[in-house]
């Protein structure tokens, strides 16, 4: 919609000459989900993206930057459309964004073909991390096995030995029950793939967990798939009866709808809002000033670290953004405050960090919050790394 | 076999639920010769009305009745504006029409409600398991669905079969010039017609919202199923739609139970994971294109002229 | 076609124009997404002509036309993913494997008549759409995408936008004149004579469902050549490529642009595409337009913007 305005301007500074460069703003290109059930994700991410830039007072290395987002509708195809629409017509300098694994892969093609720098801020497609992985493409997030690997280990150390996985079907959700069984020491009873965004009825599912009679059910389902996993979970009377441990379905967008259905159901993150260091204890005090009744989700935290990524390269470069090659040393440094406490890169670009496992807890006010009861693993680097050719 | 028993008691819930939206479709190609794709849209529309009145009144009974209400109104508002220009023209121009009336609609919920969709969350005596046999608990909502489905089916058939009205309705799928020409009053027929079909939809809709969600373009999926039924039961015929629901129901259910068991038995475990839901998905348009090939009018044709 | 220079003809003329020197606008400054806008429209063009085939002359209306950009595209995305990048492979597997899919549905379907053709040939592209999507080994639901384009000699290289996009040009034109020449033969009488009244048709002595039937499979074959373009500009093919509403979508350009006559469809893709384009800038709310548009075109317009020029510019003629 500003789009056109902002091009015009864009323009006009371009025609004033070199002397003006360095007032042209830095343009940012952002897809994520801003329609559809899973629009609370997208919402939370463009929050903490903006939240991120008032911090830095909108600017970065002196330069203004701008922010288009854009979105996906949750379709690979569209999600390549406008990322091709982002780097042709917007000509942005950076990339970020993509909640999605399968909107990922399908728009990583252009970014690297266009030298874009890309900071994924929530997919974790695998390929990505291994055989795809590129000089321009960073993320601020995960690689899809981390999390349920971290989850079988705290199976494992819980004494669980046999369960039943259940996800959907497509990139993330055949990743994310893969990895649960990279760790796991136990049986697998069984594994049921979801139609993918269609299917919301996971009635068949869980007759068949039922029927399998496992230790444990591991569920993957994010967003709204997620609400509506714990309450047919619950109409099945299973909750109680078969323990449930999650990766990506209970966080701080879909708890206010799941509430007391998710009491008690452990969930292994990378981020979690009660983390000690001191970016942390800012983000989510500002996040909820800012945006009152609404707590920030890990899928912003990790969207208010690509911005401090982006804004420590672009620092590094001292917004010069021409030179890729300096550019890209300057954001493998990660050189910024992460919200996760220290902030590595491994050779291909995605984070070594620390796993914690979480549980839904009722505080004092009756409220439904997210509580860290423990460190299940520490600078864990994800397995595909070595797949990836770059050093 | 427990297991067995609930996909059936799953399969019986999706049919009947399949045969409120496909009641209302047959009724209006059957008497109108109307091919309406915004039939779907009317099932959002009864979604998007339940949640927001269920939300203000905060009883899930009453916002569903209200919806119903409301759905009804909208669907004789369409009709009186809209649909009463289509009849008599191509079957392409009505395609056309109600399919420019999906765009429409979607884009209007999304104007209205925002493009996050809504929830609409039961209430805690619907919420509970219920003890069917010993050892077996089955969901109390989903056996609300059926009961209140049957209810519903039950009611059609006094009012096809025992009323008036019904009379008049079974005469205009069989000859509806004959209808006309009697001196019936045709305009106010049609458009509680299409009303009866839009609250059918709209009942459909927010029965299933709780399960699913309710969200912008929910119809478009579930109206393919809806003509698929349709088509297999013969247009027109109410008692084909029933049967063809309750058919399409079990096959789609019972195929995406233990279709993927059958498959793993010839696949990789991974293979058959990927191809399960995509074939099983595709079993109730085979089931279409035999019984097309097969008996091209249907299973339960309506008597035309 | 009566006297030359009616305003339905010029307009034709400008825009066919327009489209061929579109590059050297590009060239000149313009904005280089403009090309690629362009290019889908064209390509997309190509298929609501093979489409208006068997919708406008034929009078099959067709659900699920969009199966054959679905399948014209991943024999390339296929092909591409196992190693083959020749477009001499590629191309004809995509053009046999249109022609085949068409033969059967078309067999099958042909035998029915007006709703319950509309439900069959939905029905099948449906289950191409399911099939394809249970394709584990080419990505299922997440897509395919296509590194490299199709390979032809030397001097071609269809990663070069202007070069692809005067390939797709030249394509389209080429489609639309087959379409002219098959419409305006004894071949087109029969189909559209079958139209109007097959009955008639059958008692002079005409076998107008095998017409029908070859009808079919040229309507099909051309869309699935659509299709290998379609998958080489994207550089991704997905099995929503191939869902029922993007049937709808070629039926809408079809009927918008206008039925009547070979480049109706063509005027109709360049009018929704860029319309889409220029309102989805303005709104985000755009559909809400095109909707009742849609309506109202059926109700009052039948013939489309080409039924339109075409009356704008009778006015003055006895």
């Amino acid at each position: 919609m500003r789009r056109s305005l902002l091009a015009a301007g864009a323009a006009l500074m371009l025609a004033a000459g070199p002397a003006m460069a360095q007032q042209k703003p830095i343009k940012i290109g952002f897809v994520s989900t801003f329609s559809g059930p899973v629009a609370l994700i997208g919402n939370d991410m463009r929050n903490s993206f903006e939240l991120a830039l008032d911090h830095m007072g909108r600017k970065m290395a002196g330069r203004p930057v701008e922010v288009i987002y854009e979105d996906d509708g949750f379709k690979p195809e569209v999600g390549k459309q406008k990322t091709e629409k982002l780097i042709e017509s917007d000509k942005v300098d950076f990339i970020s964004g993509y909640i999605w694994s399968n909107v990922l892969l399908a728009s990583i093609k252009p970014v690297v073909d266009s030298k874009t720098m890309m900071v994924i801020a929530n997919a974790g497609a695998s390929q990505v991390a291994g055989e795809l992985c590129s000089p321009y493409v960073f993320s601020t997030s995960w690689q899809n096995d981390q999390t349920p690997e971290a989850m079988g280990m705290y199976m494992n150390q819980k004494g669980v030995k046999s369960v039943f996985l259940i996800g959907p079907n497509y990139a993330a959700g055949k990743d994310m029950l893969e990895g649960v069984s990279h760790t796991f020491k136990g049986q697998i009873v069984g594994k049921e793939l979801t139609t993918w965004p269609a299917q919301l009825d996971f009635s068949a599912e869980l007759s068949k967990a039922k029927a399998a009679n496992p230790e444990a059910i591991f569920v993957f389902y994010p967003g709204k798939a997620g609400v509506q996993f714990l309450a047919q979970y619950a109409q099945a009377g299973l909750k109680g009866k078969i323990p449930l441990f999650t990766a990506f379905t209970i966080d701080e967008t879909s708890l206010p709808l799941q509430k007391e259905l998710a009491l008690g159901v452990p969930g292994a993150q990378e981020w979690v809002n009660d983390l000690p260091n001191e970016a942390n204890k800012k983000f989510v005090a500002d996040y909820l000033a800012k945006y009152p009744g609404h707590r920030p989700s890990f899928y912003g935290a990790q969207s208010y670290d690509a911005a401090n990524l982006i804004a420590s390269a672009v620092a590094a470069t001292k917004g010069e953004l021409s030179d890729k090659e300096a550019l890209r040393k300057a954001m493998e440094k990660a050189d910024f405050k992460s919200v996760r406490g220290n902030f590595k890169f491994g050779n291909n670009h995605i984070p070594i960090q620390n796993f914690y496992l979480q549980d839904v807890v009722q505080d004092a006010k009756g409220d439904f919050v997210l509580k860290t009861v423990a460190t299940i693993v520490e600078n864990y680097q994800d397995a595909s790394h070595t797949k990836c050719p770059m050093k | 076999m427990t297991l067995f028993i609930e996909q059936c008691l799953n399969g019986l819930q999706f049919g009947l639920l399949l045969f409120l939206l496909a009641a209302g479709l047959t009724l209006v190609f059957g008497i109108m010769d109307l091919v309406n794709l915004a039939h779907g849209s009317l099932y959002m529309i009864g979604a998007y009305f339940a949640a927001t009145f269920a939300a203000w009144t905060g009883s899930f009974v009453l916002g569903a009745l209200l919806a119903l209400a409301a759905t009804l109104l909208v669907g004789m508002a369409v009709e009186v504006i809209a649909m009463r220009r289509l009849y008599g023209r191509d079957h392409l121009d009505h395609v056309l029409g109600t399919f420019g009336l999906i765009l429409f609609f979607d884009e209007a919920v999304r104007l209205i409600w925002g493009p996050e969709g809504l929830s609409l969350p039961l209430p805690p005596w619907l919420n509970t398991p219920v003890q069917i046999l010993p050892g077996f608990q089955y969901s109390a909502y989903r056996l609300a669905i059926i009961v209140v489905t049957l209810a519903v089916a039950g009611f059609l058939y006094v009012l096809v079969m025992r009323t008036r009205i019904g009379m008049l309705i079974r005469a205009g799928a069989s000859n509806r010039e004959m209808v006309g020409a009697l001196g019936v009053n045709i305009k106010l027929l049609y458009t509680l017609v299409f009303g009866l079909g839009a609250a059918l939809a709209g009942l459909a809709g927010l029965m299933q919202a709780p399960i699913l969600t309710v969200q912008i373009g929910m119809g478009e999926n579930i109206l393919i199923i809806a003509f698929v039924i349709t088509v297999i039961g013969g247009i027109g015929s109410i008692r084909g739609a029933f049967i063809a629901a309750l058919l399409v129901g079990f096959v789609d259910t019972l195929g995406r139970a233990f279709f993927p068991d059958l498959l793993r038995l010839v696949l990789s475990p991974n293979a058959a994971a990927t191809a399960a839901p995509a074939l099983s998905s595709m079993l109730i348009y085979l089931v279409m294109a035999i019984v097309l090939v097969v008996r091209p009018e249907g299973l339960f044709p309506a008597v035309r002229k | 076609m009566s006297g030359a220079l009616t305003i339905r003809n010029s307009v034709v003329f400008v825009l066919l124009a327009a489209l061929a020197l579109l590059p050297l606008y590009v060239g000149l400054g313009g904005n280089i997404f403009v090309l690629t806008l362009f290019t889908r429209i064209v390509i997309l063009a190509m298929a609501a002509v093979s489409l208006n085939l068997i919708l406008g002359y034929g009078g099959m209306m067709s659900f699920g036309h969009a199966a054959y950009l679905g399948i014209g595209g991943y024999a390339v995305g296929i092909l591409a993913h196992e190693g083959i990048y020749s477009g001499f492979a590629q191309w004809p597997v995509a053009l046999f494997a249109s022609a085949l899919f068409a033969l059967v549905i078309g067999a099958l379907s042909l035998r029915t008549r007006g709703v319950y053709f509309i439900m069959i040939t939905l029905a099948f592209a449906q289950m191409a759409y399911y099939i394809v999507a249970g394709l584990a080994r080419y990505g299922g639901d997440d897509g395919l995408t296509i590194y490299k384009r199709s390979q032809f000699f030397e001097p071609v290289n269809l990663s070069n936008k202007v070069q692809f996009y005067y390939l797709c040009l030249t394509l389209l034109f080429g489609a639309t004149y087959l379409v002219y020449r098959l419409v305006n033969s004894r071949f087109g009488m029969v189909i559209q004579g079958a139209r109007s009244n097959e009955l008639r048709m059958r008692a002079i002595g005409f076998p107008t469902y095998r017409y029908r039937l070859v009808c079919f499979v040229i309507a099909g074959t051309l869309c699935g050549l659509a299709g290998a373009l379609l998958g080489n500009h994207t550089d991704f093919v997905s099995p929503s490529m191939m869902y029922w509403t993007r049937s709808g979508d070629l039926i809408i350009m079809v009927v918008l642009g206008g039925m009547g006559s070979v480049v109706g469809p063509l005027i109709g893709a360049v009018a929704l595409l860029v319309l889409e384009e220029l309102l989805s800038g303005i709104t985000e709310y755009w559909q809400i337009i095109l909707g009742p548009l849609l309506l109202l075109v059926v109700l009052f317009a039948r013939g489309g913007i080409d039924g339109l020029l075409a009356k704008a510019g009778a006015k003055g003629q006895p």
